[in-house]
């Protein structure tokens, strides 16, 4: 036997037609390999004698007495075996085809397929499905195993003409089978060593094909993707855990968790029991501890700051269905993606096949039956991140649960949601995605009989701004309408009190206000901001973030005299003491505005009047109203 | 890049789903039998817990166990500071429950039974069993996360799929499952990967005499082979040598063609 520490173990799904063949291929196989142990052995000749039948090799592998009793295989089974270049993993998928669901559970996890096909019977609709869910599954690679050439005389002809005939279908679905070999398989014939008896065949034997499939294309030279299982405190350690699905990681590495975009560094990888590991790669599960602490959680996933996954709440994807209860468009179910688990729905079907018939079914479908395949789009509820299948496969599939049921599975597509955003290879932090919410702006305005705006007062300090903006806040609450201030103290108080009062700082206090003035404008209320937010550059970068028409900005026009004089605050005092630096009109310049959407002259008019002003303004832009 | 070896794949694969099973299933328990897989079990959880184990073991003791198991467990637990609880169905064994009134019999009223009211006292809702596919072809249909429903049964005619990592862990109220880590494990894995990783294993794994266990139960059921295995290297030689299958020292396998089905089906592990 192989040494099974040194060489890889390789998965291989067997499917075909109920009476196919194929437990007994299996078993045949276990016995000419020399894998079949003495008690097992016994059991089938045993069982054979007992039913009155010549030795049937399946019997090693029929456990389950139903099974003996209906002679098909209830479920996936698996079964290890070795030959003498490695081991393998056989995944006994089921033939009939009520059993669907099982044989998916059963190929799913398969590097390459050998499908059965009776010599006699030849090319059945099921030869046709089972093809066409190995298309389905990625399987690749395949070979056709042509058995009961004695029912046929191990005659040429027959073998040919199912060899020409399945080629011919396998070619529609981009298959293109590695190989058709010729077989007996409860005669052993064909199947460790070539067989006399087909001496026109001079391809290889059963064991030989299965020594010739690929392991699995390699996932460590992928971009990192390491979906987290959970965060541990189990000891002072903080220990993210997960398995690395694709890429490797080192200690060091700077990394990007999706889609909450948190960015740390792995400070150690925490192997137990040495705790030493400099590196991990794909496939290994790992806990690692970060050097800057941020709040992630399970279902978060690790990668490196370029090359992330990609975070949408909508995506194309593939999905099969095997529930009992059809998968309805627009229901709510639960999506399981890496260890994302997220509600979401199917929002349209774009095509359906029957996988029982492969009959393309009508469009303007509004479920997915059980043993459809459907083409659809999907949206969830909460962003996730996600890959395109074809390019890191374990990111880019998932399954949805109906009930307490896993019922279905699904391949995602992104590269048209990437392709509608932009450059994928940018960093992350300049990749603004937008997710999409159920209720659109327009239903939101219309609840509030009137459209969200920020409304940008900007003048030096003792303006008026902020008595201005409570003032309009009043009246437009008085009114009925969502209003809210954001005030320039305030916000210095929790969102901003990271910055100062440098030119830097100014623009990133206003670019923060801007962006939090867009969201609630997005959510349908007046903003009224009171900044004094003194450079053109910034105030025009705050317009640039909202769409036209609901940006207004309004400069509170006060000569600095009269603000001086005013000073409430004190602030012009020590600014003139010097206690306080680049304060705007002393020691920091203030630019004021070239093109306002409205000057108010707060020092020739009482705030009721300067509110007013405002108010009539936002009248005549149709603000104040619904579309 | 190196690729992962058999053993790093089969590591990997069992830390994955205890960390499901730590994240979906609340009350989580681990069946320990002190035999050697559950101890590649117990070594999983530590791995995957940085070392920890923040769950309880469970271990079933019909009071037939040999005592060396005993005295193993009990230091084992001190030195990795278990939560152990031990079940036993005390009620049976007054009443002189043993093998003699049928081997089937008694697994069932000493371990099975004394397993589900265990299950149900302490509302488990979940424990992960170490059973592999390759022990025994029954076990071959198992899923990774296999639910029991209330009656802490087992319907392998209708189990949900399972595929892509992904795992049932939705349930019914009342119903619970297994979780089985090692399924795809051979005897022959279970051992290679005690050596690397030195895990301690019970002496009577090893050759007195000329012989020894090869599969761990209960003294009366649970017959030596012949052997003279007395180190792990010696134990994984014999292994890829032999055509013996594991459990066939276990005679309660053996009263029908069926009899281990019959057990699995009432919740036997």
């Amino acid at each position: 036997m192989t040494n099974t520490q040194t060489a890889q173990l390789v998965k291989i799904v067997i499917v075909g037609h109920v009476d196919h063949g194929k437990s007994t291929l299996i078993g045949r196989m276990l016995y000419d390999t020399g894998n079949l142990s003495q008690a097992k052995v016994d059991h089938v000749v045993a069982s054979s004698k007992k039913r009155g039948m010549r030795t049937e090799w399946a019997f090693a592998l029929d456990a389950l007495q139903a099974e003996r009793d209906q002679a098909i295989t209830i479920d996936t089974a698996q079964v290890w075996f070795n030959t003498s270049k490695r081991p393998y993993c056989i995944i006994d998928a089921p033939g009939h085809r009520e059993f669907l669901k099982n044989m998916v559970t059963g190929a799913a996890n398969a590097e390459g397929a050998l499908l059965l096909i009776d010599a006699e019977e030849g090319v059945q609709e099921q030869s046709r499905r089972h093809g066409y869910l190995l298309h389905l599954l990625g399987i690749k690679q395949v070979a056709v195993v042509v058995n009961k050439m004695d029912l046929v005389d191990y005659d040429k002809g027959a073998f040919d003409k199912v060899q020409t005939e399945y080629t011919e279908y396998l070619a529609k679905l981009g298959i293109e089978p590695k190989v058709f070999v010729p077989i007996c398989a409860i005669e052993g014939e064909g199947i460790a060593t070539k067989s006399d008896k087909m001496s026109w065949y001079d391809g290889p034997t059963v064991v030989d094909v299965l020594d010739s499939f690929e392991s699995q294309a390699t996932l460590e030279n992928q971009p990192l993707r390491m979906p987290l299982q959970g965060v541990y405190k189990f000891d002072k350690r903080r220990l993210i855990a997960g398995r690395i699905e694709a890429g490797h990681v080192k200690v060091g590495d700077q990394v990007l968790f999706s889609p909450c975009n948190k960015i740390s560094t792995v400070k150690s990888i925490e192997n137990f029991p040495t705790n030493d590991a400099q590196s991990a790669q794909a496939g290994e599960s790992v806990c690692v501890t970060l050097s800057e602490q941020v709040f992630v959680k399970r279902g978060d996933v690790m990668s490196h700051v370029r090359d992330t996954p990609f975070d949408t709440n909508v995506f194309d994807a593939r999905i099969f269905w095997l529930g009992k209860n059809a998968l309805e468009v627009g229901k709510l179910y639960s999506f399981k993606i890496m260890s994302q688990e997220v509600k979401a729905r199917v929002e349209k079907i774009h095509g359906l096949i029957d996988a029982e018939t492969l009959e393309k079914l009508p469009g303007g479908a509004s479920v997915i039956k059980r043993n459809e395949v459907a083409e659809v789009t999907v949206r969830t509820q909460v962003p996730v991140a996600i890959d395109t299948h074809s390019k890191i496969a374990p990111c880019g599939r998932f399954v949805v649960v109906d009930g307490y049921h896993v019922a279905g599975g699904g391949l995602a597509d992104v590269d048209r949601q990437i392709a509608e955003r932009g450059d994928e290879s940018k960093i992350k932090s300049d990749e603004i995605y937008w997710s999409e919410s159920q209720i659109s702006r327009g239903q939101r305005e219309k609840l509030n009989g009137h459209r969200g705006a920020v409304v940008w007062l900007t003048g030096l300090s003792g303006s008026g701004k902020s008595t201005i903006a409570q003032g309009l806040d009043s009246e437009l609450f008085a009114r009925g309408h969502r209003s809210y201030i954001l005030d320039g103290d305030n916000v210095r108080h929790g969102l901003n009190r990271d910055l100062g009062f440098s030119p830097e700082d100014r623009a990133e206090n206003v670019r923060r206000v801007g962006e939090v003035g867009r969201l609630f404008a997005d959510a349908g209320t007046i903003t009224v901001t009171a900044f004094i937010s003194p450079y053109r550059t910034e105030r025009e970068m705050a317009r640039s973030l909202c769409a036209a028409g609901e940006f207004f900005e309004v400069y509170v026009n006060c000569p600095l005299d009269v603000c001086e004089q005013r000073d409430p605050k004190g602030l012009y005092q020590k600014a003139r003491d010097g206690i306080i630096k680049d304060f705007t009109g002393i020691s920091a310049p203030y630019e004021h505005p070239e093109n306002p959407d409205l000057v108010i002259n707060s020092a020739e008019f009482n705030v009721q009047e300067c509110v007013e002003q405002i108010l009539d303004h936002l009248e005549k832009k149709n603000i104040l109203h619904a579309k | 890049m190196q690729k992962l070896d058999h053993l790093s794949k089969l590591e990997a694969q069992g830390v994955y789903i205890i960390r499901e099973a730590f994240a979906k299933i609340e009350n989580l328990g681990m069946l320990w039998s002190i035999g050697k897989d559950s101890g590649v079990l117990l070594w999983l959880a530590r791995k995957a817990f940085g070392g920890n184990v923040p769950f309880p073991l469970i271990h079933i003791d019909t009071s037939y166990k040999m005592p060396e198991m005993i005295e193993f467990r009990d230091r084992v637990c001190v030195e990795w500071g278990l939560d152990l609880r031990v079940s036993q169905n005390v009620t049976a064994l007054k009443e002189g429950m043993n093998h003699e009134q049928g081997r089937v019999v008694c697994c069932q009223a000493l371990k099975t039974k004394p397993l589900s009211e265990l299950v149900e006292a302490s509302e488990f809702g979940g424990l992960i069993v170490g059973v592999r596919r390759d022990e025994q072809a029954t076990r071959a249909k198992e899923r990774y996360f296999s639910p029991r429903n209330n009656q802490n049964a087992w319907d392998a005619h209708d189990q949900p799929p399972e595929f892509w990592g992904q795992f049932n862990t939705d349930f019914a109220p009342g119903d619970h499952v297994r979780v089985h880590p090692l399924l795809d494990w051979t005897e022959l894995d279970v051992w290679e990967y005690i050596k690397r990783e030195e895990i301690p294993v019970v002496p009577l794994y090893f050759a007195r005499d000329g012989k020894r266990y090869r599969s761990l139960g209960c003294a009366p059921c649970t017959m030596p082979i012949d052997s003279t295995a007395t180190t792990i290297d010696e134990v994984i030689q014999e292994l890829r040598e032999t055509k013996l299958s594991e459990r066939d020292g276990r005679a309660q396998d053996q009263e029908s063609e069926d009899a281990f089905e019959q057990l699995r089906k009432d919740g036997y592990m």
